[in-house]
């Protein structure tokens, strides 16, 4: 069927070849996006859970990550935290959930990653929901305009992730020890795993390549430098999987450390 | 796929002023591409389909087109890859179509214009040019670019919105000027000229460009975010420039 051009916009702007159907891929392009949308929005739901809960964090020796570092001198009162070590910057001032203090780190480092900013800007933006789908928005300015200009800050994020990660394999070594004694628990494994998989996902990160080496132009003259980016850039290609990995497994930490915290399940001793 | 079978084409024919898809019936041999059944219709059924094409083995970057609503080479796409069913090709859906596959891309080598040339540091003539392999390893990654456009025209920046075509140089001409700014004898500052006048900021990394590059290009991972790193060393990172500037040794000449 022949049609005649007329003014359009997107794929239909005049001088176009002049085709009704928005996209004509035939494959499952929408599966992506939807399983993104779908996984992302199981995760805010169920973090924003555990972070206004406040309680059922700490089980010795396991701490969820959710909750560490623990800067309120509130932590160890809430029924499933009696133990639990705290940092006492806050004092005794601060009521509310103490994770909230820290929660923006790691959900600033995750809201800025070149990754999940390729996930987000699919599955709920839209923009566009996948490769030669069009998108329904009728402007766009990308990230030239506050509030996306700041996805520039991501550098300091990853590193304030960094000292997380730091904390997160604090918490997975103290979780070896049970009173005094060294021991490994299912809960154990569960925190080393975390904390590894979160390794990963910063090590891999793009503004970490960028850090190690990437920003110099003589890796010649920079042998050091050039062996870290070149590390870097093997990880790089798996920084998706990675945060997936990491994304899922953290929530995973805090569901078990909450189940053993609030005595639904019992953990199991390996040794 | 049997040794012949006949496969069902829906070919877009028009030009400016109007067209459509047009159903053919074609035969098509095992191991063919989509351009070979398409010279096969041209040469049988439709002796005015006009199609851009000239190397034939992914390398010349001509017979770029829209296969089942997704960007690829022609040349490039073998039949037995499609699902079965009718086969869709279009033109680029992002550029002014001429007539049946053919596009105008002109725009882009307007855009090729703008971008700074390579400035190696004074004093510093041809002949005397010398660098270690590893300083050139990402430069010579884009070297690899055909210019098929397949990148531009999957970019939604400009395939959604036309408007923004003056102001967006493309994910092409973002690995030229990571090319030539990671070049380790390249003397010239570029991050202001394609952050502030070719686009840079208006790419969201939504990483379309990079699926459908047929030279296996990391078009994003390699050359859009470093450039935006690279761009937010200079505007973004004011701690990082403090203490850059404590450094006695500078790897980046000056701006100019």
């Amino acid at each position: 069927m022949i049609q005649l051009a007329a003014k359009g916009s997107g794929v239909r702007t005049r001088g176009r070849a002049l085709i009704a159907a928005r996209t004509l891929r035939t494959d499952r392009w929408w599966a992506y996006p939807l399983t993104t949308f779908i996984v992302l929005l199981a995760f805010i739901a169920y973090a924003t859970y555990a972070a206004i809960a406040n309680r059922d964090y700490y089980a010795a020796p396991y701490l969820s990550p959710f909750y560490s570092p623990c800067l309120s001198f509130h932590c160890g009162t809430v029924p499933g935290s009696a133990g639990a070590p705290h940092l006492g910057w806050f004092g005794t001032w601060w009521i509310v959930t103490p994770a909230v203090i820290i929660l923006i780190f790691p959900l600033g480092f995750r809201l800025t990653c070149y990754y999940y900013r390729k996930a987000y800007y699919r599955s709920w933006w839209l923009s566009p929901p996948a490769c030669a789908v069009p998108e329904p928005h009728r402007r766009y300015t990308g990230e030239t305009r506050f509030p996306l200009l700041g996805q520039n800050v991501h550098r300091y994020f990853f590193y304030a992730a960094l000292a997380f990660n730091v904390i997160l394999t604090w918490d997975a070594i103290a979780a070896f020890d049970f009173g005094g004694h060294i021991g490994i628990g299912v809960g154990t494994a569960v925190l080393v795993i975390n904390a590894v998989l979160l390794w990963l996902y910063s090590l891999s990160c793009h503004a970490c390549r960028h850090a190690v080496g990437g920003r110099i132009n003589h890796f010649s003259k920079h042998p050091i430098r050039y062996r870290a980016w070149t590390f870097v850039s093997r990880l790089n290609p798996y920084h998706g999987n990675f945060a997936w990995l990491s994304l899922v497994w953290v929530a995973l930490t805090d569901l078990y450390i909450r189940l053993v915290a609030s005595g639904v399940i019992h953990d199991p001793r390996v040794f | 796929m049997a040794d012949q079978e006949a496969r069902h084409l829906r070919v877009w024919r028009g030009d400016k002023t109007g067209g459509g898809l047009v159903d053919y019936t074609v035969d098509a041999h095992e191991g063919e591409v989509v351009l070979d059944v398409l010279h096969r219709l041209q040469a049988t059924q439709a002796g005015d389909l006009a199609i851009r094409w000239n190397c034939k083995a992914g390398k010349c970057g001509s017979c770029s087109a829209e296969i089942n609503g997704r960007p690829k080479l022609m040349c490039m796409t073998r039949l037995s890859a499609l699902p079965d069913g009718p086969v869709t090709i279009t033109p680029l859906r992002t550029y002014p179509v001429i007539r049946d596959l053919v596009t105008d891309v002109s725009v882009n080598y307007g855009w090729a214009l703008r971008v700074p040339s390579f400035d190696p540091p004074d004093g510093l003539k041809p002949g005397e040019y010398r660098m270690a392999q590893a300083d050139v390893d990402r430069s010579q990654e884009f070297r690899k670019c055909i210019e098929c456009w397949l990148c531009q025209d999957v970019c939604h920046v400009i395939r959604d919105h036309d408007d923004n075509k003056p102001a967006y140089a493309g994910p092409r001409y973002f690995i030229r000027h990571a090319e030539l700014d990671m070049h380790p004898l390249d003397a010239r500052d570029r991050r202001a000229v394609l952050r502030d006048r070719q686009g840079l900021g208006l790419c969201n990394i939504t990483k379309c460009c990079t699926e459908v590059c047929p030279a296996g290009i990391k078009i994003t991972d390699n050359a859009i975010i470093p450039m935006k790193e690279r761009s937010a060393d200079q505007r973004y990172d004011p701690l990082g420039q403090v203490l850059r500037s404590w450094r006695r040794r500078e790897d980046r000449p000056p701006a100019g």
